[in-house]
C-alpha cells in the first residue's frame, strides 16, 4: 500500500469527522439558553470581561492554525486565581466544557472552540509577580508574553530560556501548555526543564500547587505531566519558572553549503564530535531568500542551504567550539563561514530566522507551518521526501528547521483561493508526518497535537498506549470537561465524546 | 509500495514485537501482586511492599546506542554501571545517578545525581518509557527522540512512581557528553552562596555548614577560570572528591540553605551532620525528612492515578509514592 493513499485515508478521516458545534454563525441573544449561564459569569467577573457578541465569540473560533471551530460560547477574561475558579464551577453547574487559551498562537488547532465551550482568555492575568533569585525563578501569571519576561529578566542577568519563534506575542501558560521549545532548547531543554510549580484550578474548580521549588517534590511529578498537556488538565494560574543567568559570551556561525545534506551531515558531526550547542538552525535556499529580501541580514543566497550555529559559555569554551564547529562545517563541504563580529550582526542573523515565517507573507498569503521530529542521521533523506511530496501536491515547500535536534519545520506556502488547494495542503501535510513517522520520528517536536495530529495518534501509539494516555488524563479530569475533543483520537475517548454531546440544544443553532 | 486501494492503516510505530520484553510482560501475569527487584539501593523506599508480593526481575542489556543522536536505548534491568560504562567509550554519560543500582531502578526512584546541575534531571532524561501494565500488557510512552510532545507525558508520571503505575522494562534516554576537564575544589570557611553567585555553571557546589566543595567541568581554560576565581573566594584546593553523604535525603527550597548551620537548629531543616547541594535543595543528613500530608485534591489525583493504572492495586502493593 503507498504511503500517500494512506495519508490521504488519515487526511478524509481529518475532514469528514464530525465535529460537533462546529456550526458557523448561529447567533445567540443573551436571552437564549446561554443567558442564566451568562448572568452567573458577569457577576462572578465584572460585566465588560464577559464577552457575548457575535463578533467577539466568532474572532474566538481561531487560532494562528488554519483549523476552525465552532462559534465559542462566552468568553471570559478573568484577572485573578478566583475567577478562573468561578468561571470553573459556574460551567461545571451548567455541564460546559472550558477551553483556556492565551495568546492564541498555537499552530495545532490546541485552543479552538468545540462545542460552543466557555472560553477563558488568560491575557489580562499578565503579572510578573515576584522575582526570587534565591531560588533563581520567576513568578509569572499564565498571560505574561514570553519575550516581555525574558526583556524584564535581562537587567538582573537572567532570561527564560525556551525562546519559541512567537515569542513576541506567545504567552507562558500557552508555553506550558505545549511544552513549547525554540532554537535554544537544544542546549538548555524545552519549557519542561524549566517549570518548577504550578498554581492550577482543576476541572473540579479545586486550586492545587503542582509541584515546588525543592529539587524532588514528594508524590507524582504532577507539574511533569501537566506540562505540555495542552489545557486539557485544568488551568495554570501562577507559574514559577527558572531563570537561566545570561551566558558571558556568544559565538554565532553563518555557514553556507552547496547541498542540504552537507548542511545536515555538519549538524550530526557536530553533536557526535561532543558538542551541543546552544542552537543549531538550518533554513534552505527557498527561505534563505525570502529571508534575505526581508531583512537584509547578509545570508548567502546562492547556498542550498545556510546553517546558523551558536555557542554560548564561558569565553574560552566558546571559542573553542565555535572553531571545532567550524572545522567541522568545512570538512564537510561549507562553502563559506562567517562568525558574527558583534552584536549587532549576530542580532540580525537571528532577526532573520525568526522572522522567516513572517517573510513569506512576500511570496503567497497563506502559510501552514508543519512540525515533526526526526533522528538527525535522517534529516537530510526526509528532506528529499518532503520536497517531493509538496511537489507532487504542486505545493510550495519552504524549510527552516531546528537541525540540532531533529525537527523539521516544513512550511508549505499558498494561496487558500485557489481552487482546491487548501486539500493540496492538507494531503502533502499529512504525507510529511507519514514520512516522518516512517523514519524513526515523532509527530510534534513543539507544537503539540492539538486538533491538527489527533488522527495521527493512532498511527503511532497503540490503542493500549493511548488508553493509558486517558487513564492520565482522567485522573486530572474524570468527565473531560477541560479543552474536550483535543489531543486524544475521539474514538478512544469516550468520556471527551460525552462531553462535547453535553451542550444544550440551541447552542449550535 | 504500490498502491492498494483499500489503504488500511499500518502499524503503529510504536508497536514492539520484541520477544524479551513480551516474556516480561508475560512473566508480570495479570494477577496477583508484583514487583521489580533492580539492584535494591532503595528498597526501603515508599515502605514495606504486602507481604506475598512476587519479585521478578526486568530483562537487561543496552539494545541501540548512537552517540550522534545522543540517545539510548536501554533495557531496565541493565546497571547504571554497565550503561555508563558503554557511553563513556563514546565520550557520553546521562543524568541517572550512580549507586550500584540498575537503570529501572534509577528512575523509578527518581533521584537525580549530585552532578544535576551539570547533567540535567533523571526527569528530563527520560526520552520514552516501555513498561507493563497492571494487566500485563506492554506500553510505550513518550518517543525516541530528543524532542518530542507527541501527547501526554507518560515518561513523567513514571519517572519517581516507584512502580506503583507499570512496572518498568525498557527506555530511551537523552546522553550528554563528558565535559574535557573534572576537577573537585575544597575550601574550609567559604562562602558557598558567594560561589554560587560568582560561577555560570558549576556542576555541584556542596557544602556542610563548614566546608564548601565545588565540582567544576568544561574546556580546561574555562575549569582553570573558575578556579581562579574560586581562589580569590577562599582557600580552595584540589580534592579527590566529594565528601561522604549522610544517609537521608531531604528536598528544600534552595533559598533556605542559608538558615542552615553546624550550631543551630533551623525550623524544617535538618541538624548537623549535613551535607547541601547549594543552588539545588537537596541536603543528606542524619534525620529523615519528616512526611507532609499531601491536600486533599492533590491526594484525590494521586489516588485516581493509581485507581486507573492498577485497577486491582497489583503493582509494588504497599508502596506509596512521597507523601
Amino acid at each position: 500500500m503507498g504511503a500517500d493513499q494512506e495519508s490521504r485515508t488519515l487526511f478524509e478521516r481529518w475532514k469528514s469527522r464530525d465535529r460537533r458545534g462546529g456550526h458557523k454563525g448561529a447567533a445567540e441573544p443573551a436571552t437564549g439558553p446561554d443567558a442564566e449561564l451568562l448572568a452567573e459569569l458577569r457577576a462572578a467577573l465584572a460585566p465588560a470581561r464577559v464577552r457575548y457578541d457575535s463578533a467577539e465569540r466568532a474572532l474566538f473560533a481561531h487560532d494562528a492554525s488554519v483549523f476552525e471551530g465552532g462559534l465559542a460560547g462566552p468568553v471570559c477574561f478573568p484577572t485573578s486565581t478566583g475567577e478562573v475558579q468561578a468561571i470553573m464551577r459556574i460551567s461545571e453547574r451548567h455541564g460546559r466544557s472550558v477551553v483556556p487559551r492565551g495568546a492564541g498562537t498555537g499552530l495545532a488547532g490546541g485552543a479552538i472552540p468545540l462545542a460552543a465551550p466557555v472560553v477563558l482568555s488568560l491575557t489580562r492575568m499578565n503579572r510578573i509577580l515576584e522575582v526570587d533569585r534565591d531560588n533563581r525563578v520567576a513568578w509569572v501569571e499564565p498571560g505574561v508574553i514570553n519575550l516581555d519576561l525574558s526583556k524584564a529578566l535581562r537587567p538582573l542577568g537572567f532570561h527564560f530560556a525556551p525562546d519559541p519563534s512567537s515569542q513576541q506575542s506567545c504567552t507562558i501558560g500557552g508555553n506550558v501548555a505545549n511544552n513549547s521549545g525554540g532554537p535554544h532548547c537544544l542546549a538548555y531543554g524545552v519549557t519542561n526543564a524549566h517549570v518548577r510549580a504550578i498554581e492550577v484550578v482543576l476541572p473540579s474548580g479545586e486550586v492545587v500547587m503542582l509541584g515546588g521549588l525543592d529539587p524532588e517534590p514528594p508524590g507524582y511529578d504532577l507539574r511533569g505531566a501537566f506540562v505540555g498537556s495542552e489545557g486539557t488538565l485544568g488551568v495554570a494560574t501562577r507559574v514559577a519558572v527558572t531563570i537561566t543567568p545570561n551566558p558571558p559570551a556568544v559565538r554565532t556561525l553563518l555557514m553556507a553549503f552547496d547541498t542540504v545534506e552537507a548542511a545536515a551531515n555538519t549538524v550530526s558531526q557536530v553533536i557526535a564530535s561532543g558538542i551541543v550547542p546552544a542552537a543549531m538552525e538550518v533554513m534552505d535556499n527557498r527561505i534563505t531568500r525570502a529571508v534575505e529580501n526581508f531583512v537584509h541580514a547578509g545570508y548567502p543566497t546562492e547556498a542550498a542551504a545556510v546553517l546558523l550555529a551558536e555557542v554560548d559559555g564561558p569565553e574560552a569554551g566558546c571559542e573553542i567550539d565555535a572553531e571545532r564547529i567550524a572545522a567541522i562545517g568545512r570538512a564537510e563541504g561549507a562553502v563559506s563561514v562567517r562568525l558574527a563580529a558583534n552584536d549587532t550582526e549576530r542580532e540580525l542573523l537571528w532577526k532573520g530566522r525568526k522572522t522567516a515565517f513572517g517573510a513569506v507573507a512576500q511570496i503567497a498569503p497563506d502559510y501552514y507551518l508543519h512540525d515533526t521530529v526526526v533522528p538527525r542521521s535522517r534529516l537530510a533523506e526526509v528532506l528529499e521526501k518532503v520536497y517531493e511530496i509538496a511537489d507532487r501536491h504542486g505545493v510550495l515547500v519552504m524549510n527552516v528547521f531546528h537541525a540540532g535536534d531533529g525537527n523539521l519545520h516544513p512550511l508549505l506556502v499558498f494561496d487558500r483561493r485557489e481552487p482546491g488547494m487548501l486539500d493540496r495542503v492538507h494531503a502533502a501535510g499529512a504525507e510529511i508526518v507519514e514520512a516522518s513517522i516512517a523514519a524513526g520520528g515523532v509527530l510534534s517536536g513543539e507544537h503539540g497535537i492539538g486538533v491538527e495530529k489527533q488522527d495521527f495518534m493512532d498511527r503511532f501509539f497503540t490503542a493500549d498506549d493511548l488508553d493509558h494516555q486517558n487513564r492520565l488524563r482522567h485522573a486530572f479530569d474524570p468527565t473531560c470537561r477541560v479543552n474536550p475533543g483535543k489531543v486524544i483520537p475521539l474514538g478512544h475517548s469516550c468520556a471527551d465524546i460525552q462531553a462535547l454531546r453535553s451542550v444544550p440544544t440551541g447552542v449550535w443553532g | 509500495m504500490a498502491g492498494s486501494t483499500s489503504a488500511p492503516a499500518g502499524p503503529p510505530a510504536l508497536e514492539t514485537h520484541d520477544p524479551v520484553l513480551a516474556a516480561f510482560a508475560a512473566e508480570v501475569g495479570t494477577d496477583g501482586p508484583v514487583t521489580v527487584a533492580g539492584g535494591r539501593t532503595r528498597w526501603e523506599r515508599g515502605g514495606p511492599l504486602d507481604p506475598g508480593t512476587r519479585e521478578v526481575a526486568a530483562p537487561a542489556g543496552i539494545v541501540a546506542y548512537t552517540p550522534a543522536e545522543m540517545t539510548v536505548v536501554v533495557r531496565a534491568g541493565t546497571t547504571v554501571a554497565e550503561l555508563h560504562h558503554e557511553l563513556g567509550a563514546r565520550g557520553q554519560r546521562s543524568a541517572l545517578p550512580e549507586r550500584g543500582g540498575t537503570v529501572g531502578g534509577a528512575v523509578a526512584v527518581g533521584e537525580n545525581h549530585l552532578d544535576r546541575r551539570a547533567r540535567g534531571t533523571v526527569a528530563v532524561s527520560v526520552l520514552q518509557v516501555r513498561y507493563v501494565s497492571a494487566e500485563g500488557r506492554l506500553i510505550t510512552g513518550g518517543g525516541p527522540t530528543v524532542k518530542n510532545v507527541t501527547g501526554f507525558d507518560i515518561p513523567r508520571l513514571m519517572t519517581g512512581s516507584l512502580g506503583t503505575l507499570g512496572l518498568l522494562a525498557e527506555l530511551i534516554l537523552r546522553t550528554n557528553p563528558i565535559p574535557a576537564v573534572s576537577r573537585w575544589l575544597a575550601a574550609d570557611g567559604a562562602d558557598p552562596f558567594a560561589v554560587d553567585a560568582a560561577l555560570l555553571r558549576p556542576s555541584a557546589i556542596l557544602w556542610d555548614g563548614a566546608r564548601t566543595w565545588v565540582h567544576l567541568e568544561g574546556h580546561g581554560p574555562d575549569v582553570a577560570a573558575d578556579s581562579a576565581t574560586l581562589a580569590g573566594l577562599g582557600d580552595f584546593a584540589e580534592v579527590e572528591g566529594p565528601p561522604a553523604l549522610p544517609p537521608q535525603r531531604w528536598s528544600v527550597e534552595p533559598g533556605r540553605l542559608r538558615s542552615l548551620a553546624p550550631d543551630r537548629s533551623a525550623d524544617g531543616l535538618p541538624a548537623a551532620p549535613f551535607v547541601a547541594s547549594v543552588g539545588v535543595g537537596t541536603i543528606w543528613a542524619g534525620e529523615a525528612q519528616p512526611a507532609a500530608e499531601p491536600p486533599a485534591a492533590i491526594a484525590a489525583i494521586a489516588r485516581r492515578l493509581k485507581d486507573n493504572f492498577d485497577p486491582t492495586g497489583r503493582l509494588n502493593p504497599g508502596r506509596r509514592v512521597g507523601w
